[in-house]
């Protein structure tokens, strides 16, 4: 969008400074009752930032734990509800709801140059069901812990467990219509809040991915919903649901669960590989390589991913061939993702490329998702499958997918989109050490878990007592944790300290395309001083002029430094 | 944005019509999301009724299919009027709407005590899950006692959840009265908020339409025709 055409209303250059966004009320009442997306995205993303950091101290013990064969503090009891927190938090209230409700929130409307969400009030609701879900989930682990895994398989959780099992699934039940109702904004926003001539085929490719998230979150969110309410009316009111005594069938509750659970995934990584496609097309100042191919193959992915839930059942009681079938539906999964990794390097290839913060991230998230991808395909075999089920091998599988996918892209969305959050610089070169420390410390947590995988250490086990010699990579993975953690909170300094230090970002510090650049640095409560109408495709760089614009920027910014 | 207190139209949207058509969208999308909600409960409830016919059918006979039956029509009834509140929101005749929805609220609590009255008998008769379910085998039509008490179970699952959505539903429509009431333009000036409540309080009558049959109407296993019990 080049060449966008505005209907100005009054003065182009405001005389005196405009409120925006951040100015525009500073009482807290003004925040906890804001209607403003872009406000609502804030909340979301010192909430979403708290759990993380809770989730990865968690993430900590274990680390800290499986350092000894023979465990070093905890009891196995104590060890189940740590990991159970660890994954439960990370997942319902970080990995799900990061980059939607965040990234997604703040740029949604902008990038289609709307001025809000469709529904800003159902918006706000979903923070505050969000919270109520964090509260309880928190509240379920300070009062005791729950030890039934992230995954609630029944009959444990529904009959045996005597944690905190029904408080906490009140909160994941409570936090699924907080993503239910994203889903439906962002659906009901993408179709009906376009600016006029942003057709389908001019939307940035985030909102691809955002409006195909949206799909996952509609027709998957209520099945799981539904599923862990059956195990808190099961453990509450005595309606025998999944109870395998009175003829009822456990394993039902696993093929729900991954229903919603395998799509899931998607939800969590489809928004950033949203980012990553404005990410990888703004460094390389190149109109993005195949842009149908990765609009659609977003939309593939959302469809086959609610065909492929029963590769997590491998070895449960579903029978060979139904086996053999999710199995060659995996495979076939395999295809729109990589059809967005080929296309993100063709978009890289004779590009002009800038190796910015979020740049670095993105190009790292490329790597690890490929690594994650690929061992995907090691368990989508079923031969293979049945005997890593269970091991480290899945846990190094899915945290490439989750932590290299979806907090690779978050924080580069994070780096992206902040001077237009907050209208100030972040220190660029701190910012680039800390994503290849990022890539390296991730690399060192868990490369060692897939070779220690391989080797056959169980998952959910505090203590290797039996095979002394997992000990050198579980060494090393507690190394690379100590190194991420530190890689992830960095950021969190650097970025803060920008908030009082920080240069003032100006409308487009990137040279970046796309409606959201073409407001102010944080832009106004209404998005856009005029209203936007797109007269240009998406994605419209030209390299030339682009690099030359780009080298201005850069000297004008040395001579204010 | 001062200039828009006044209108129905909110800040976010161009126009009326385009308000409209979002809020149209969001309402059905959300109608998807329960679909797949109850969806859950009746593959749950197609399993196990596959694999239990014949104990499920003789624990069914003990639910009334007559009073079953008066809320279905009850439930019908209310639709219809429900139907007839949007039409004469269409009219802007705000005076029928006023009269209109009080009636089906009226419906929504009859069938609530319908169910109440339900629920109270099958308490008594001990046919509530758990401890203290009966162990009479009479009480359940002579159907394995388990699987009985997994249809109960079921039953009190999937008919609970609808009667929540018919309480919710009642307390939609309670709020849309008073707007209408108070004469607020985002009701008067524009019948779709009254039409998407309307579409709500439809859906909680398709549930019901699919519970009815599934739980009080089943049809007579093969393996129980001939012989019998």
């Amino acid at each position: 969008m080049s060449t966008t055409v505005k209907t100005p209303i009054g003065n182009v250059e405001p005389a005196k400074p405009r409120l925006n966004y951040l100015t525009n009320g500073h009482s807290l009442k003004t925040w906890l009752l804001t209607e403003d997306h872009k406000r609502i995205a804030i909340l979301y993303l010192i909430s979403v930032s708290f759990f993380f950091l809770l989730g990865g101290s968690f993430a900590g013990m274990i680390r800290w734990e499986l350092m000894s064969p023979a465990g070093n503090v905890f009891e196995s009891d104590a060890y189940n509800r740590i990991f159970t927190a660890h994954g439960a938090i990370m997942v319902f209230l970080f990995l799900l709801v990061a980059v939607p409700a965040v990234l997604g929130n703040f740029c949604l409307p902008l990038m289609i140059g709307a001025r809000d969400l469709a529904f800003p009030r159902i918006n706000l609701l979903s923070w505050y069901l969000y919270t109520a879900a964090g509260t309880l989930i928190l509240i379920s682990v300070v009062t005791g812990g729950v030890d039934a895994g992230w995954t609630f398989y029944t009959p444990y959780s529904s009959l045996y467990s005597n944690s905190n099992v029904s408080l906490c699934l009140v909160g994941v039940f409570i936090g699924g219509f907080s993503s239910i109702t994203t889903g439906v904004n962002f659906i009901a926003t993408t179709h009906r809040m376009r600016a006029p001539g942003m057709t389908w085929f001019r939307l940035p490719l985030f909102v691809w991915a955002q409006y195909a998230t949206g799909i996952i979150m509609m027709l998957g969110t209520p099945v799981v919903a539904i599923t862990l309410l059956c195990v808190v009316f099961e453990r509450t009111f005595q309606l025998p649901i999944f109870s395998p005594e009175l003829g009822g069938d456990p394993v039902l509750f696993q093929h729900m669960f991954w229903f919603y659970s395998h799509p899931a995934v998607y939800i969590m990584v489809l928004p950033s590989f949203g980012v990553i496609s404005e990410v990888i097309t703004a460094f390389s100042r190149k109109r993005v390589f195949g842009y149908h191919f990765i609009a659609f193959s977003s939309l593939a992915i959302a469809f086959l991913g609610f065909l492929v839930w029963g590769h997590h059942m491998f070895v449960s009681s579903q029978s060979m061939y139904q086996g053999v079938a999710f199995s060659l539906m995996t495979f076939l999964l395999a295809v729109p993702s990589a059809i967005k990794i080929f296309n993100w390097t063709a978009t890289m290839w004779k590009g002009n490329i800038h190796l910015n913060s979020p740049m670095i991230y993105a190009i790292g998230f490329m790597g690890l998702f490929l690594i994650g991808g690929l061992t995907g395909l090691f368990l989508a075999c079923m031969g293979t499958d049945v005997h890593l089920t269970a091991t480290y091998f899945i846990v190094a599988h899915f945290h490439y997918v989750m932590v290299g996918g979806t907090v690779m892209g978050f924080l580069a969305g994070i780096h992206f989109w902040w001077p237009k959050m907050t209208g100030k610089l972040f220190n660029d070169n701190v910012a680039r050490w800390n994503a290849i420390v990022v890539f390296l410390g991730f690399n060192l947590t868990f490369f060692p878990q897939f070779v220690v995988g391989w080797m056959g250490m169980p998952r959910r086990y505090h203590y290797y007592y039996f095979a002394p010699e997992y000990q050198a990579f579980n060494i090393m993975s507690t190394l690379g944790a100590t190194v991420l953690g530190i890689g992830f909170v960095v950021p969190v300094c650097y970025l803060i300290s920008s908030l009082f230090k920080g240069k003032p970002a100006g409308d487009n510090p990137w040279g970046a395309h796309g409606l959201e650049w073409q407001t102010t640095s944080p832009p106004p409560t209404e998005n856009f001083y005029y209203d936007p109408i797109v007269t240009d495709d998406v994605y419209d760089y030209d390299p030339v002029a682009e690099h030359e614009q780009y080298l201005e920027r850069q000297r004008q910014l040395g001579a204010q430094a | 944005m001062a200039a828009h207190t006044d209108s129905p139209v909110k800040f976010q949207y161009h126009d009326i019509d385009q308000q409209n058509d979002t809020y149209i969208i969001g309402m059905w999308s959300f109608m998807v999301t329960e679909i797949m909600f109850f969806g859950g409960l009746f593959l749950i409830y197609s399993l196990y009724r596959g694999n239990y016919q014949a104990d499920w059918y003789k624990a069914h006979e003990h639910l009334s299919w007559q009073w079953g039956g008066v809320n279905t029509a009850n439930l019908l009834v209310s639709s219809m009027f429900m139907a007839l509140a949007v039409r004469a929101a269409q009219r802007k005749d705000r005076t029928s709407v006023l009269a209109i929805l009080p009636v089906v609220i009226g419906c929504g609590a009859l069938f609530m005590a319908i169910k109440y009255w339900e629920y109270s008998t099958k308490i008594q008769d001990h046919l509530y899950p758990g401890p203290s379910f009966t162990t009479d085998p009479a009480m359940v039509h002579h159907a394995n006692l388990d699987h009985a008490q997994l249809f109960y179970g079921l039953y009190f699952g999937m008919t609970g959840l609808h009667g929540v959505h018919v309480v919710v539903g009642m307390l939609i429509i309670s709020v849309l009265w008073l707007k209408w009431y108070q004469r607020k333009k985002i009701v008067t000036e524009d019948f779709i908020p009254t039409e998407l409540v309307g579409l709500y309080w439809h859906f909680v009558d398709i549930v019901w339409i699919f519970l009815y049959p599934l739980f009080y109407l089943m049809p007579r296993p093969y393996n129980l025709i001939e012989g019998g019990h």
